[in-house]
This record gives C-alpha cells, structure tokens and sequence, in this order.
C-alpha cells in the first residue's frame, strides 16, 4: 500500500492531469471514506516527493487521525531538511456548519497540524495558521465525499 | 447621509380618534389579511418636470412601493387598483366611503404629492373605511430622490396605526454579496433598502468579505475581511468610505456585533485553536476578554438592555447556545434539544432569542425564550443560517443556500424573511447571490 502511493505521486508529479483522472475513476472503486474521514487522494498535492500537503478530519472534529499523523510526520521530516522553508497551514470545514463556528473549526483544525508539526521538531516560527472556516472549499460538490475532502488543513510554502 | 436624508415631517391633524374601528393583530399567523385600498397619490399640477423620474407618474410609483410593503407582510391584502372608483384627488379631500366598503376595502390610503423649488413635498391620509373616519393625516418635505424612502416611511407610520408596532419599512440590509463559482467566491458588502433597491457597493471583492453588522444608528459597519491575508475585524463608516482594523489581535477576529449603545464591538479572537469572546470599546480602545474556556466560544450577541450576552459555544461537545451577563460571569446553558444550536441572536423587545438549528442533516431557523423556553422551529431546509431581527422584533432575515451539484453548479445564496409566527416565508430580491444579512433600525425615529 505504502509502495503504492508512493508510486502513484511520481506519477503524478510527472504526468499530473492524466494520472489525477484516471485516479479518480480508480478511486470510485474503493470507499475513501473511513469513519467519516476521507482516506483517498483525488485531492491531494505533494510538497515533495512522498509527502502530502493536507490531512482530513472527521465532521465537527479536529483531532489528528492515524493516516494525518502518518502525513504530518512526512511533512516534519521535510521542513527540517529544508529549514529555509515557512509554511502556511490554512484550516478548513465543509459546508454544513454555520459560518461563523467553522471559521473558528477551521482554526482549531490548522492548530492541530501546526502543533503536531511543532512536536515533530519544526519550529513555530517557521509555521503561521490561517482559517477559510468553509469559504474555500476544495470540492464544490454538496455530498458526503466532497464534504469529507474540504474538512482538511493544507500545509502550503509560504516562500 | 443623515444630512441628505433629513426629512420635515409635519403633523397636519394629529390622531383625531383615540381608538379605531380596525385592527391588525400580528401576534399570530394571519389567515384573513386586511384589505387595505392603496389609491395612486394625486400629483399635483403645478408640480416641477425632473430629469430624475416621470412626475406624472410618481403618485402612482410612491403608491406602488407602500403596496408592495403591506404585500410584503403578509398581514395585508393590497386591492387591485383598476377595481378603485374614485379619483385619486378626488378621494384624498374627502372619499366615498361606500364606494370603498363595496371593494371590501377596511383601510384607505390616499395622497398627494407636489414638486416645488425643487423639493417633494407629500401629504397622505388614512382612512377608516367601516367608521368613515380620518385615522392619520401627515405632510413630508424632502429632496426628489428621496421619494422611495417617503413611500416606506408612509408605511410604517399606515403600519405603526393599524398594528400598534413600530414599522420596519425605512430600513436597510447590510449583506455580503456573492457572485462566481462555488470554489472562488467573490465577496462584497452590499447595501440596499429592505425591499431590495438602491443597492450600493461598499467593498470591491479583491477580498474576502463576511458577517457585516450595523451599529445602532446604522452609520458604521463591523465586518470580517481577509484584506492581506489577515482574517480580522474591521470597522466601515458608511458615509465617508473609511474602514480601520479594530484592534491589534495578533491573530483572527471574528463574529463581531455592536454592543446596544454602539460603543464597543464585542468578537471572537482565536488564539492558537481557541477562541474566546472579547470586546473592544471604540473611544478608549480597551480591549476586554469576556470569556475564559478551552472550547470554542462564537457568535456573540448582547440583549437589548446591555446587560447580558448569548453566545454559541462548544464547551459541552457540541455546539450550544450559551447566556452570561455581559462581565462574563454566571455562563449558564439554554439550548438542551436534540442537534447542534447556533448563530443566536437576541431580539430587538429582548424577549426572544433567534438561532440556527441543526438537526440530522437539516438546517433550521428558530426562535425561543432568553432563558431557552418555548423553542420554535419556524422553517427547515437543505441549508439555511444567520437569522437577524427586523428592528420591530416581529420578522427574521436569513440566508439560504442550495445543494450543488458534482461541478458545483446549481449553487445559490439567497437572502428570505420570516415571520416570528413561522408564516410568510418569502425571498428577498437581490441583484446578485447574497448571504449574512443584517437589518438596521429604523432610519427615521
């Protein structure tokens, strides 16, 4: 599985758009939902080779699953072999919550991330936070899928 | 703009009759609308030719605009114009009663209007048709473009009569306006007039824009903006365009509203994952922090005395609507019903607190006691947020939004009022999407 994905994002870092549709049509196969969290990557950008830049949470939550673990330990390995590197984590939520309570979700939820990242040995000065609450979604659909995949943080290079 | 829109009122004959035949009652559902005969106003023949609007026709456009407000609430059944009998002049001096009472009409208002040295002036009457008796007499002068706000004013002054509540027609909505695609939506504050015309512009959509509220005498505006990247909350002054940041939070700022005596803006700031509610008073720029806890604490909200804050916070797990006094202290929870409690929001008379409710995948918006009482579901749907009170406390503004599809496509935001008697659920018309309506107060008291 590891390999696998592994593979699939040198795929996708060198022939983006063809591969990101066909991984779209694999995808439909399996079920990218897991306890109302999204585990595909039709999503998914890569900071680097291997490491993904977002992790997703489950509806009205912002605790860190085992798979966004999993990412933010790739992303901390990354930034501390590129220390000229800043980030921003922007926090995200869906769209069924009110505007107001998802910008401070959005808020708890890149905190989450940035202080996972900073146990992991990245500095705090080099990660700055900001919330969309549900005003970015990156999946404009209204479905449980869509709204699985804009409940994320994205870490995003900042300069 | 108080100077532009500084209008004479003048009582020609002050109410006559202590007490009136007819009466609406709005405390419940109203079934059996009253008939009320709108006459087209009078022009005056002597009146000035303006490039701004056909003057012949004004009494009929003014006429127009106050039908459409009674239409509007639902209380009233505006009669068809052609079924009118008597001349608009005519009927101003003096009307036929019956020839009123035989089109059912229980209520007249007739009137005239005149353009001199460049000023309107317009007189209007209201009639008791049943007792034959005069009920209102009253003159306003002002400058021609203010006509539509004549209009609304005769209206709350017809609605103020017959109702015994103040009216909500002279009055504006502050919301955002949304145009482009679901995924990049651009956003900018809108300004129009209740029922949706002179719609104005405030911001010019390079950025994010959410939540504005009026102050109580609806010349400022606190909004949430994402300008450079820093969601904070800023302040507008309507009149001269200048907007400032409110405070130096070294972090976002959100959910802002005015305290009821327009001195402090009360927020959430969120600091590292957690928000709080604090205010900030404008004069003195003291910044206090209201309340305390490691959840999320939003959507602030003063009664109208001053003396207390509801709030959503999610201290309990899930989202749930919170009362304290204004100091912070004595917190006590009023929402224990089955989903998710949100965007409450105390009414104007300070009795009732108007909510968002989620509840197995549906949005509703609701009403219920201060102290969390008689809650009242007054209308469901796929996704609707963010009631606002109408400045009588009888109606509720809100924005609804409609699933999409896969593409996104077939998303909308739309602004609807309700009554607090859960009837008369209608769309407000916008020139474009829109969504987080605010309602000011009256703008004449």
């Amino acid at each position: 599985m590891r390999f696998n994905k592994a593979l699939r994002s040198l795929f996708i870092v060198l022939f983006s758009t063809l591969i990101i549709s066909a991984c779209s049509t694999a995808k439909k196969a399996a079920d990218p939902l897991k306890n109302d969290v999204y585990t595909g990557t039709d999503t998914v950008e890569y900071l680097a080779n291997g490491v993904p830049d977002r992790v997703f949470f489950a509806t009205n939550k912002f605790n860190l699953t085992t798979a966004a673990r999993d990412t933010l330990r790739k992303q901390a390995t990354w930034l501390r072999k590129n220390k000229k590197i800043t980030v921003t984590i922007e926090g995200h939520a869906d769209e069924r919550g009110t505007r107001e309570y998802n910008l401070a979700l959005g808020e708890r939820r890149a905190n989450s991330a940035k202080d996972y990242l900073m146990t992991y040995g990245v500095s705090g000065k080099r990660l700055s936070v900001i919330s969309y609450g549900k005003e970015r979604p990156v999946n404009p659909a209204s479905s449980p899928l869509a709204w699985s995949q804009n409940r994320r943080s994205v870490t995003v290079k900042a300069n | 703009m108080k100077k532009i829109f500084f209008i004479f009122l003048f009582f020609i004959i002050s109410f006559k009759n202590a007490y009136s035949l007819i009466k609406v009652d709005i405390t419940r559902g109203n079934l059996d609308p009253l008939p009320i005969a709108i006459s087209p106003l009078h022009v005056d023949s002597k009146s000035e030719k303006l490039s701004l609007f056909d003057t012949d026709k004004l009494g009929e456009e003014i006429s127009k605009v106050i039908e459409q407000n009674f239409r509007s609430t639902g209380l009233f059944n505006p009669l068809k114009k052609d079924s009118f009998v008597q001349k608009p002049d005519i009927a101003h001096l003096k009307p036929r009663f019956e020839d009123w009472r035989l089109i059912k009409a229980q209520a007249l208002i007739t009137g005239k209007v005149l353009i001199k040295n460049k000023k309107l002036k317009v007189e209007f009457r209201l009639w008791d048709t049943i007792a034959s008796k005069e009920m209102i007499a009253l003159s306003f002068t002002t400058t021609p473009p203010n006509w539509r706000r004549v209009a609304h004013i005769i209206s709350d002054k017809v609605y103020e009569r017959l109702t015994g509540e103040s009216g909500y027609f002279d009055t504006r909505i502050i919301y955002v306006s949304e145009t482009g695609p679901k995924d990049r939506r651009i956003k900018k504050l809108g300004l129009m007039d209740q029922d949706g015309y002179n719609t104005k512009y405030l911001t010019l959509g390079n950025e994010l824009v959410l939540t504005p509220r009026f102050n109580p005498t609806n010349q400022l505006v606190t909004y949430m903006s994402y300008f450079k990247n820093m969601p904070r909350v800023y302040l507008l002054d309507i009149e001269t365009g200048i907007q400032e940041v409110v405070g130096s939070f070294p972090g976002m700022t959100f959910a802002p509203r005015f305290s009821p005596d327009g001195k402090k803006i009360i927020m959430s700031f969120a600091k590292d994952g957690n928000s709080d509610i604090y205010t900030m008073d404008l004069k003195t720029r003291i910044v206090e922090k209201i309340t305390n806890h490691p959840s999320i604490d939003t959507s602030p909200s003063y009664s109208p005395d001053g003396k207390f804050i509801c709030f959503n916070s999610d201290r309990s797990g899930v989202q749930q609507i919170y009362v304290m006094r204004s100091d912070g202290t004595q917190v006590k929870r009023i929402t224990f019903g089955t989903g998710l409690y949100g965007t409450p929001v105390w009414s104007p008379r300070g009795d009732l607190i108007a909510f968002t409710k989620v509840r197995k995948g549906r949005f509703y918006i609701g009403v219920m006691r201060a102290d969390g009482t008689g809650e009242r579901l007054l209308t469901e749907n796929f996704y609707q947020e963010a009631p606002s009170w109408s400045p009588n406390g009888r109606v509720l503004i809100f924005y609804r939004e409609t699933k999409s599809g896969s593409k996104g496509e077939g998303f909308s935001a739309k602004l609807w009022s309700i009554d607090i008697t859960g009837y008369n659920e209608r769309q407000i018309k916008t020139e474009t999407d829109a969504s987080d309506p605010s309602w000011s107060s009256l703008l004449s008291k």
